[in-house]
């Protein structure tokens, strides 16, 4: 199973200090953050995509390929990349590009967008969500596998006879997640392709989780890629820790109660009574993650968001440290112990060449 | 079959004027049922009771415990008797904020009965201006007769309280009417039969 952070990328003003980072500063991070994250031993960095203030991640592509350049061995996700608003060449290009430049050291997740006015910046409307979803991803996947491709759709100018360069790495493009948090369109649209399904559940109950996830493992069966436990699923996840719980209550609190989203509504008690918000013990985290399989079944990849709501760059990096520090381990035993044999992990660009290459020979 | 009424009330006084209508005109329904030949059960929200999770509800964007619990049993409602009293010349927050909440297609259909209370009778057009367009955005079924309960009704003796009872007896009967001849399957699940991806692509046979 492989663990992880997302990040959103927000700017945020400490509610402690009063203090909001710039723009450089908050870019920065992001880059201390992800080096962090490898050298705790965490798996996945992925980082959102905003093309509006308070956010600073327009471009992951750049700072992907920055950060891939000063670490060895965490994988490169993004969370999400916007299948709507980007051109689906322009994202075969870029991710390509990222693939040759990492090594196979990448993948992706697709999201719509949920910013309304972002989609009349990029020519597009809010309401062809789901048909932009659906086509422009149709038509990356034909990108990345036909080395010639003739198309013609609703959403873009037609293509004719056109190459998508590079192409991918070893011939196998970079696997594909979906993001999605309440659409049954874009769990049918990941079983259907076989690719992985992540639910970023932050901000919702449990019970809204597990129907997502189950409508994909039905559906990732119906479509013969395996059986519905064999589904590739990935959860979102949110925690503060110290080592006394009433210590990880106090420092917290102040950034829950203004957080962007759900500051000012609930109190954090009930937030994380009803989200997977777990604010405590490392123990505590442990054990609320652990329960997470029983719920979802055995899942393949565990992001947490730990940078968000004005936190000081020292304090997520003395949470990282905890985190991959005392919590992952214990995770991972605890995953790999339950895991069914015939449950597969995460495709890793070197497993899928290991698959095409058995396929062949 | 056995008819299930939901009352919501929006009423915040204890007691409150606006929860005494619903429960009357919840009486006069289930009467007119039964000479129908049809049992029921009448059930109460009070919005009261949710006013913090309704709050919390608009932040986050998921209802939770026993608002969701309220959610799922307006949902499956037989019929519905909607309930509140008049602030700055309409609907309640509070009250707005609940159906604003409800999920789009659960009331689909439904057979609901408007009624609000207010100081004054100069208030009563509320039922058709607020309330009613209110209930056909939500693709309900209103019952013609809407009751409103001004201050002067309550404590009214003779022709002008014997004209309460009988709004709420003819709205109580249209009510009946409307869910008699309906049964509520409840509102569809829209993770139990996605549309297939070939169908979303336009490939479709």
């Amino acid at each position: 199973m492989q663990f992880g952070i997302f990040t959103v990328g927000d700017v945020t003003t400490d509610p402690t200090t009063g203090r909001a980072p710039s723009e450089h500063e908050r870019i920065k991070a992001t880059v201390a953050i992800a080096r962090k994250a490898e050298e705790v031993g965490l798996d996945v960095f992925a980082t959102g995509e905003h093309h509006n203030p308070p956010f600073v991640p327009s471009s992951p592509t750049t700072t992907l390929a920055y950060i891939a350049a000063q670490t060895e061995r965490i994988i490169l996700s993004t969370s999400t990349t916007l299948i709507t608003t980007n051109d689906p060449v322009k994202i075969a290009e870029d991710y390509a590009t990222l693939q040759h430049l990492t090594d196979g050291r990448m993948d992706l997740m697709m999201g719509r967008g949920n910013t309304g006015p972002v989609y009349p910046w990029f020519g597009k409307d809010i309401r062809d969500g789901i048909p932009l979803a659906v086509e422009n991803y149709a038509l990356l996947r034909r990108l990345w596998t036909e080395d010639v491709v003739t198309w013609q759709g609703k959403h873009r100018t037609p293509l004719q006879g056109f190459t998508s360069t590079p192409r991918p790495l070893d011939g196998i493009p970079p696997f594909v997640w979906h993001g999605s948090i309440r659409s049954p369109e874009i769990a049918e649209q990941a079983a259907y392709y076989g690719d992985g399904f992540f639910h970023n559940n932050i901000f919702w109950p449990m019970s809204h989780t597990k129907q997502m996830v189950q409508l994909y493992r039905r559906r990732f069966e119906h479509y013969g890629h395996g059986s519905a436990d064999q589904a590739v699923v990935g959860l979102g996840g949110q925690v503060f820790m110290r080592p006394n719980s009433q210590d990880a209550v106090r420092e917290f609190r102040p950034y829950f109660d203004n957080a962007p989203v759900y500051g000012h509504g609930p109190s954090l008690e009930d937030f994380s009574r009803e989200t997977p918000l777990t604010v405590g013990s490392p123990q505590q985290v442990i054990e609320r993650y652990a329960a997470m399989s029983d719920d979802v079944g055995h899942y393949q990849r565990q992001l947490f968001l730990m940078d968000h709501a004005g936190l000081p760059l020292g304090t997520v990096l003395e949470q990282l440290e905890i985190l991959g520090g005392e919590v992952v381990p214990e995770l991972r035993r605890i995953a790999a112990a339950r895991k069914p044999a015939h449950v597969p992990d995460a495709p890793t660009h070197a497993s899928r060449l290991a698959g095409s290459r058995e396929a062949v020979g | 079959m056995r008819r299930r009424i939901v009352v919501v009330s929006a009423g915040l006084g204890q007691p409150s004027s606006t929860r005494l209508l619903g429960d009357l005109l919840a009486t006069a329904a289930g009467d007119a049922l039964l000479e129908e030949g049809l049992e029921s059960g009448t059930e109460v929200i009070e919005l009261r009771e949710h006013a913090h999770d309704l709050a919390d509800t608009l932040l986050t964007g998921f209802a939770t415990g026993g608002l969701r619990e309220a959610l799922d049993r307006l949902a499956t409602a037989d019929a519905v008797i909607a309930v509140t009293p008049v602030y700055q010349g309409s609907y309640s927050g509070l009250f707005k904020t609940f159906f604003d909440v409800v999920d789009r297609e659960a009331l689909r259909g439904t057979p609901v009965l408007l009624a609000a209370t207010g100081g004054t009778a100069r208030h009563s057009l509320v039922l058709e201006y607020a309330m009613r367009p209110l209930f056909a955005h939500l693709g309900a079924s209103p019952a013609g007769t809407a009751v409103f309960a001004a201050s002067e009704d309550w404590g009214a003796a003779g022709a002008a309280g014997q004209g309460l009872t009988a709004r709420i007896q003819r709205a109580g009967t249209e009510l009946a009417r409307l869910a008699a001849g309906r049964v509520n399957e409840g509102p569809r699940d829209p993770f139990a039969d996605p549309v297939p991806l070939e169908q979303l692509l336009g490939t479709d046979r």
